[in-house]
């Protein structure tokens, strides 16, 4: 009963009859004038873990809910392997989710939440102690879920998306105000899922914490997408590289730079920066010089700079669309957003 | 502090996975889940489990069999063969369904509703994308529990009342159970379809209970004007108080046949209404 793929997708997986895609097309939902999701277009590609990535109100919780078709798209599509989640006749073992990890019913217990659950998708009982088992709630199955702590909710909506044993999982922010062990466990289990040849889509406003479980990435700002990358790529592109030098003799050293046609910048305490450069040649042009360096050392500026500039670059182009004004990362909502507003 | 337990018991170890979670070779996974066709027995069996794994359903069960069958058990100690010459033995039940009634209509409520506020129902739709589905499966295992429930009580009552009265009454009185258990039910069939359109608990059961009370107490003001007589006495004669007493025999003219035709029409349009809303909103 797997769908045949769509065709532009068909090269991607030896085996076109199993291919556990998320495809979205110029998906859109507007509320009254708000565009919430602008025109996504991308896939998720099977056998990754691929990470969402968009500072908070970018639209990724919207999208989540439009793939399974909770909320309806105001123009566009989205498809689960060709079809429209709606179509899936036992969507969880297409792809399990975890939106919320409260939208439970507080007053039912752990064990009747899976099982019916289950029932509605016609998985087997035994399925239910085995999900348990995974996340480790069997002790506390028959306790009611309103008792449960952050972490443990979390599980339990962890254990709902495993259900089905499906071969898509989506996950919306699973470690936010988690404790770093449970931090780690669900790192740990989105990589075996992966490697296990399932896709996992998950989404975070934190590059440092995507740095570290996706290998693919699609980054959203203002519901329009930015970028969509191998991780490796994304890093190599977005990340500001430069040497940053000190020395006693500043100004033979900026005469010098100057004659060589390179522009250092200046950096706040008294150290200059180059941007783009190779270390080796600016220390051997030094030394050819007998200039006295007493600092010479590549840098690359961190993965959440990139990524905020990249969001705010997007934000500051939405502000001055039609002016000749340059964008100004650093001004961005990137301010705001640290603060996790 | 998120472990929830001494990791002695059971370890959270997805880093060993369940023996026949092993890798697939090929590029995707292959679950050993068969794979299922879902129909309507599926969502029955989900919303049954539903309905039987959470306190409210007994409390306001609970609630109801005490009201009818404590209050019926009370009035019909203190008849008389002759107080049955003309109306059934399933009388007593009425009082207590007076009351009882708003037990339904709060269960009614709270099964689709409840899961609006906890935020349930988004789960439940990711797992039956149907939505009609699940809101038909809904209604249907709701209408079973609160018709059986309710058939139950008004039976025993009027078993109860036959069992202190030598004479066999003159009305035959098991249409009157089957017709008062549909009556009460169909009330709380309307309330679940008024909480799948409003989504708010409190707020289906006030719009409820007042559909229910309103037109018990409006008449007593429009009979002033002469008017408004006619709405009036229209709406004394379809209120839910006198529509069960019609049912129980207490009216001489029907049998409260027209007033369960006009509960039935108005409980299908609203079930009408909540089928299109559902499909068109957001959840």
């Amino acid at each position: 009963m797997r769908s045949p793929l769509p065709l532009r997708w068909q090269g991607a997986s030896s085996r076109s009859s199993v291919s556990s895609m998320i495809e979205l097309e110029g998906l859109t939902k507007r509320y009254g004038e708000k565009v919430a999701v602008n025109h996504l277009t991308f896939a998720v590609r099977p056998g990754l873990v691929t990470g969402f990535l968009g500072p908070n109100g970018a639209g990724k919780s919207t999208t989540m809910r439009m793939i399974l078709g909770l909320d309806r798209p105001t123009a566009g599509d989205v498809r689960i392997d060709g079809r429209h989640y709606d179509r899936l006749k036992d969507p969880m073992k297409y792809i399990g989710a975890l939106l919320d990890a409260k939208a439970v019913h507080g007053g039912r217990s752990a064990y009747h939440h899976l099982l019916c659950l289950a029932q509605a998708n016609g998985i087997p009982t035994s399925r239910v102690h085995e999900v348990l088992g995974t996340v480790g709630l069997t002790a506390v199955a028959r306790k009611k879920a309103k008792n449960f702590s952050l972490g443990m909710g979390q599980r339990l909506g962890i254990a709902g998306a495993l259900l089905g044993d499906p071969r898509i999982l989506m996950f919306d922010e699973p470690v936010n105000g988690l404790d770093p062990e449970g931090i780690h466990w669900i790192r740990t289990l989105m990589q075996n899922l992966a490697a296990q040849g399932r896709t996992v889509f998950v989404s975070s406003h934190l590059m440092s914490e995507m740095a570290l479980t996706a290998e693919h990435l699609v980054v959203i700002g203002q519901g329009r997408l930015l970028a969509d990358t191998s991780m490796a790529d994304f890093i190599r592109r977005n990340s500001r590289s430069y040497v940053r030098l000190r020395t006693p003799q500043r100004e033979q050293l900026l005469d010098l730079l100057h004659r060589e046609g390179i522009t250092p910048v200046e950096a706040g305490d008294g150290a200059l920066e180059v941007d783009d450069a190779r270390s080796e040649h600016l220390g051997e042009l030094a030394a050819r010089h007998g200039i006295v360096l007493h600092e010479l050392s590549p840098r690359q500026a961190s993965l959440e700079e990139a990524f905020m500039r990249l969001t705010a670059e997007s934000v500051e182009y939405h502000a001055h669309t039609g002016s000749a004004q340059a964008p100004q990362p650093s001004r961005p909502w990137g301010a705001d957003w640290k603060k996790g507003s | 502090m998120s472990t929830p337990q001494p990791p002695t018991t059971q370890p959270p170890a997805p880093q060993q996975p369940a023996p026949h979670w092993q890798a697939a070779p090929g590029p995707s996974y292959t679950s050993p889940i068969p794979v299922v066709r879902t129909h309507l027995g599926h969502a029955l069996a989900s919303e049954w489990t539903k309905i039987r794994s959470v306190r409210s359903t007994m409390w306001t069960l609970g609630i109801f069999l005490l009201l009818v069958i404590g209050i019926g058990f009370l009035v019909a100690a203190q008849t008389s063969d002759s107080d049955f010459a003309d109306v059934p033995y399933t009388v007593p039940a009425f009082f207590g369904l007076i009351l009882g009634q708003i037990c339904l209509i709060t269960l009614g409520v709270l099964v689709i509703a409840s899961e609006y506020g906890t935020g349930m129902i988004r789960t439940t739709f990711t797992a039956s994308p149907q939505r009609h589905r699940v809101l038909a499966a809904k209604l249907m295992v709701f209408f079973a529990v609160a018709f059986v429930v309710s058939a139950f009580a008004i039976g025993l009552v009027g078993l109860f009342t036959a069992s202190l009265h030598s004479e066999p009454s003159s009305t035959p009185w098991a249409g009157t159970v089957v017709m008062g258990a549909l009556y009460v039910s169909l009330l709380g069939v309307l309330a679940l379809a008024v909480g799948s359109m409003l989504r708010h608990s409190a707020g289906a059961i006030t719009a409820m209970l007042g559909l229910v009370l309103v037109p018990a107490i409006l008449p007593a003001f429009l009979m002033l004007s002469e008017s408004m007589r006619t709405v009036g006495e229209k709406m004394m004669e379809y209120n839910a108080p006198n529509s069960l007493a019609a049912i129980f025999g207490m009216d001489t003219e029907n049998g409260g046949a027209a007033q369960l035709g006009l509960l039935a029409g108005l409980t299908a349009a609203a079930i009408a209404g909540a089928f299109v809303l559902l499909d068109r909103r957001d959840v």
